[in-house]
């Protein structure tokens, strides 16, 4: 059973080497648990801005992954998981060699970006909200919703380092 | 120290609200939210944002701009957004809102568009 007080936030680094026949692969992931309140949205922004300074990430690709992850983690704290604070967001930054992976996880019911309308359509431009996956598109190279085996969704999006 | 800080000041009829600090989900949206409902509660319906000292805005702070933009413009009044900085006017680009707004690089240049 998740434990909210007890639990969070967990942040752990984990290398990982893979050897292969003509070089040695090294992942470095972050990992990060934290409960599904507003104020975990501005912690997982921390933590980004930290990975991005360990990865000497210009200032325009940390901005945006900074903004990719506030995003992200806004739809699962908000969406996926209903403000929730017993439901974890676990959100995880694996330094794959030429590019950053970055996943967010909640435990929500599903999510289809597809059934999300075009927040710059004309008809939609002055919705105050809807903007976030916009955002998530724009600042990282991919960006992929996938449900999870163990439940909830997954958004996984990935920058070229 | 608060996320977001508003000072207000009048010029002639118009009301410049100084902003400084983020315009994120949560406290900083929060607080633009009640600073325009204060205003238009008071009557005051030209409102200049000046975001010269916004260093950071999210989604919900865009959609805090554009839910401010439509009260003033129920309200019969206008809204219009000061030195926006490079980032801002990227992500106003992106999200096609550059054509919604009126924005300006100066002040007087802003405030004499009042009608």
């Amino acid at each position: 059973m998740f434990d909210a007080r007890q639990r969070m936030p967990v942040c752990r680094r984990v290398l990982f080497e893979e050897r292969s026949r003509s070089a040695t692969v090294t992942e470095e992931t972050t990992e990060l648990t934290l409960p599904s309140r507003i104020e975990a949205i501005a912690e997982a922004a921390a933590k980004a801005d930290e990975v991005a300074g360990r990865l000497r990430l210009s200032e325009d690709a940390a901005f945006g992954l900074d903004m990719a992850v506030r995003e992200a983690v806004t739809n699962a704290v908000l969406h996926g998981n209903k403000q929730d604070a017993s439901k974890p967001v676990e959100i995880a930054f694996t330094d794959a060699g030429g590019e950053l992976v970055v996943t967010v996880r909640d435990r929500g019911t599903g999510f289809d970006p597809a059934n999300v309308d075009d927040p710059t359509a004309k008809e939609n431009l002055l919705k105050a909200s809807g903007r976030g996956i916009l955002f998530m598109r724009n600042f990282m190279d991919t960006v992929e919703w996938l449900p999870h085996p163990e439940g909830g969704t997954v958004v996984r999006m990935t920058k070229k380092r | 120290m608060a996320e977001l800080s508003i000072n207000e000041r009048q010029a002639g009829d118009v009301t410049v609200l100084d902003m400084s600090g983020k315009i994120t989900i949560g406290e900083g949206s929060v607080a633009l939210r009640g600073a325009i409902r204060k205003l238009i509660e008071e009557g005051k319906k030209k409102i200049l944002l000046n975001l010269s000292q916004v260093s950071y805005v999210d989604s919900s702070g865009i959609g805090e701009f554009v839910a401010s933009f439509t009260a003033i413009g129920r309200e019969g009044g206008q809204l219009k957004l000061l030195n926006l900085t490079q980032k801002i006017q990227d992500l106003l680009a992106i999200t096609k809102l550059l054509t919604v707004f009126d924005t300006y690089d100066d002040e007087s240049s802003a405030l004499n568009s009042f009608k």
